[in-house]
């Protein structure tokens, strides 16, 4: 993956300054699909100037400088609210902090700190968009379950879905010969 | 009537861990210690090339992925007997202590300044009277009243819309909390500072590790960073001047504010010194590497006997038999269950991961962390055993920086503060920051080290691993910032058989072991105060005050769950 280490930021700058996040832990099989998502999106899109893609995993303070003064900050994660295995929810902006109130995802703390602290800073995202996916296993392995795979193009074409919403869409890179 | 307090989650930590006290009289009489999840990343490892470890270890949690990496390389270099180039040990020395003063800013400021520095409070200081007291004791420039107002001022209208965020969860108006207005404006001030610090130590990382938040350039024989004196997109000189930048600017905040503001609130706490002392054998890893074989190193480590500095056990190497052949661990009070039952306590070459789970048993198993023991004793590991052991090897920054902070305390206080009140809870805050100002310079002095060596000519980074057949074993350990990690590995024919990852919150928050003797925070629990059963506050500074990192998100938490603190009758 090459992402950029660290974005310059110029306030004034177009197109918008957004951040893709996929989060989550690799080590629990479907937990990981956050970060599963966005392999999957760098490997066929050409990123745009201003838009950065970033594997999270179950890191918080470390990602404060790269989630600062965004436009757009769209998060890949799995989200346990009891719908069917593989249901792709997305949640947007109020929603966000509520979401992480009500511990739908394992692994709330560290992100929900962030978003609070550059709340507190003032350096917030203007627009944040959750696109979650319902677990079918968190069990100890590296792969994901069967429903979980199924749901990866769903889930893709919300998180892009997103991007583009927000003046940042993606372009497809040819499948290779 | 003694009464039970259960606190599940404890917040503002890394994990999932539950504490239980039974507090009667007014202190605490017993406390047991629970991991809340399963870690069985070592089950995974099985069957998988060693040279691809440290990348899925790095996993393992959020916080300590650098940690994990170097530890797994280590452990498999260690297998093969095999040398790392200097540069190698340098960029790695200087991706570990950087790492390392991110995680104790952070941790001190953001994660458990809030036990001590009550925010509320703040909004009725008086800024002017903040700035006199706080450039009495520290030359900083973010110390002046127009700072202080400003700081004031966003707070009070962050609080005005009774959204307190990130200061949500904290026991405000608790009535253990003493410290005067003014001393918690300056609190929070550097609290917001500390976030902007953070970034360089964590730009460092990036930098030498060439991606954020998971390092990348770790192998197993070295690192993989290409050395180039002029070249683009490799590490330059010109890369390495901006780290020295960093590092300036790191060593002025923990000189200037980190270790004065640990001084100033434990002046205010001096009972603290008293409270949390707990287990007193010590355990801490030598760490900082000066050659590529593990033979010399820039800090000192070992063990410390029964809180004596004198009976100290000097661990030599990476190939030294101490503490290879002293660890073990049991599960008689985890949920895993050992093929020789549970008076067992097994090396962690034969460690088994077989989960067990019974429900809460305070007599029976009650935890997910296995009980290590070091010759059969349960140990402390983290900055206070760090600091102390340095301190008992005659390492002259430690004593430097803990006879001045001892100092300032004391005069702040207005009292005599001896060594002897390290050993205690906000005595570990303490060691910390020792711990960090060491670190910090020695972060300048690897990076000259790094500079001098590249202007011999020197520019190897990567000494290629071979895995022969047949079975090798081998022990990387690495004192991380919560304390000694060690990953032991069983290689057979290319292939990893065993994998362990004896964890430092593992030492510190095991639950009782095979002979029912409690871990390090069970025994520093008992007799702490309680004022407040519903608020267990004092509880919490003594549980923080270890840094638990319980391995993020292995745990799956009830989507109902909302509960933090229950109370009953025991």
């Amino acid at each position: 993956m090459n992402t950029p280490l660290l974005p310059a930021h110029d306030p004034a700058a177009k197109p918008q300054r957004a951040v893709l996040l996929g989060v989550g832990n690799i080590l629990l099989s479907d937990e990981g699909v956050g970060v599963r998502l966005v392999e999957r999106i760098l490997d066929r899109h050409r990123l745009p100037a201003g838009v950065a893609v970033l594997d999270g995993g179950t890191c918080a303070m470390e990602m404060l400088e790269d989630l600062e003064h965004l436009d757009l900050l769209v998060i890949a994660d799995c989200v346990r609210s009891g719908r069917a295995p593989g249901s792709v929810v997305v949640l947007r902006d109020d929603e966000v902090p509520a979401f992480f109130r009500t511990k739908l995802s394992p692994h709330q703390v560290g992100l929900a700190d962030v978003l609070a602290t550059l709340r507190f800073l003032g350096r917030a995202p203007r627009c944040t968009v959750v696109v979650g996916v319902e677990p079918q296993s968190l069990a100890t392995g590296m792969s994901l379950s069967s429903a979980v795979r199924a749901a990866l193009p769903l889930a893709e074409e919300a998180l892009l879905d997103a991007l583009a919403g927000g003046g940042c869409a993606l372009a497809a890179l040819r499948e290779a010969a | 009537m003694s009464q039970r307090i259960v606190i599940d989650p404890v917040t503002r930590i890394e994990g999932h861990l539950r504490v239980d006290v039974e507090v009667a009289d007014g202190r605490v009489a017993k406390a047991w210690a629970s991991g809340q999840m399963w870690r069985g990343v070592e089950n995974i490892l099985v069957g998988r090339d060693p040279r691809d470890a440290w990348a899925i270890t790095q996993r393992i949690c959020g916080v300590c992925t650098t940690v994990h990496a170097i530890c797994s390389v280590r452990a498999v270099e260690n297998a093969l007997k095999l040398e790392i180039p200097l540069n190698a040990n340098y960029i790695r020395n200087l991706i570990i202590l950087a790492h390392a003063i991110h995680d104790h800013i952070v941790h001190f400021y953001h994660l458990s300044a809030l036990d001590w520095v009550d925010v509320t409070s703040a909004l009725k200081a008086d800024p002017a009277k903040a700035a006199a007291l706080a450039e009495s004791l520290s030359t900083w420039s973010g110390n002046s009243r127009h700072e202080f107002a400003k700081v004031k001022e966003r707070l009070s209208g962050f609080v005005g819309t009774g959204q307190l965020g990130i200061f949500t969860n904290g026991y405000w108006g608790h009535p253990a909390m003493k410290l005067p207005p003014e001393v918690n404006l300056i609190a929070v001030s550097h609290y917001l500072q500390a976030l902007e610090v953070q970034r360089y130590a964590n730009k460092i990382v990036s930098i030498l590790g060439s991606k954020t938040p998971h390092i990348q350039n770790v192998a197993v024989g070295g690192v993989a960073n290409p050395l180039a004196v002029d070249a683009q997109s490799v590490l330059t000189v010109e890369r390495l001047m901006a780290i020295k930048g960093w590092i300036d600017k790191l060593e002025d905040f923990v000189k200037n504010v980190y270790l004065v503001d640990v001084a100033a609130i434990g002046a205010f706490y001096p009972e603290w010194t008293q409270i949390g002392r707990g287990i007193v054998d010590y355990l801490a890893a030598p760490d900082i590497p000066l050659d590529g074989k593990g033979e010399t190193f820039a800090l000192p480590g070992g063990h410390i006997a029964d809180g004596d500095l004198g009976k100290f056990t000097r661990i030599r190497s990476f190939a030294d038999d101490y503490l290879l052949k002293g660890v073990s661990e049991a599960v008689k009070h985890s949920w895993y269950e050992y093929k020789a039952g549970d008076a067992a306590s097994l090396h962690p070459y034969e460690g088994e991961t077989a989960p067990r789970y019974t429900d809460f048993q305070d007599e029976g198993k009650y935890s997910w962390l296995k009980s290590p023991t070091l010759y059969g004793k349960p140990m402390q590991v983290g900055p206070l055993a760090r600091v102390l052991t340095m301190l008992a090897a005659g390492h002259e920054p430690t004593k430097k920086y803990a006879t001045e902070t001892l100092a300032r305390v004391s005069s702040i206080a207005g009292i005599e503060v001896g060594l002897d009140a390290m050993h205690s809870t906000i005595g570990r805050h303490a060691a910390r920051a020792v711990s960090c100002a060491v670190q910090v310079d020695e972060l300048a002095k690897q990076w000259d080290l790094l500079l001098a060596n590249m202007a011999k000519g020197d520019l190897d980074t990567f000494n290629a691993p071979s895995f022969p057949r047949g079975e090798q074993r081998g022990m990387g350990f690495h004192e991380a910032p919560r304390g000694i990690l060690s990953h032991w590995v069983v290689i057979e024919d290319g292939k990893i058989r065993n994998y362990q990852c004896v964890v430092p919150t593992t030492w510190n928050a095991a639950p009782r072991n095979e002979k029912d003797v409690p871990g390090a925070y069970e025994a520093c629990l008992v007799d702490t105060p309680v004022a407040v059963p519903e608020q267990p506050l004092e509880v919490l500074r003594t549980v923080h005050s270890f840094d638990p990192c319980l391995a993020c998100a292995v745990h799956v938490l009830d989507t109902e769950q909302a509960e933090v603190v229950r109370v009953k009758a025991a």
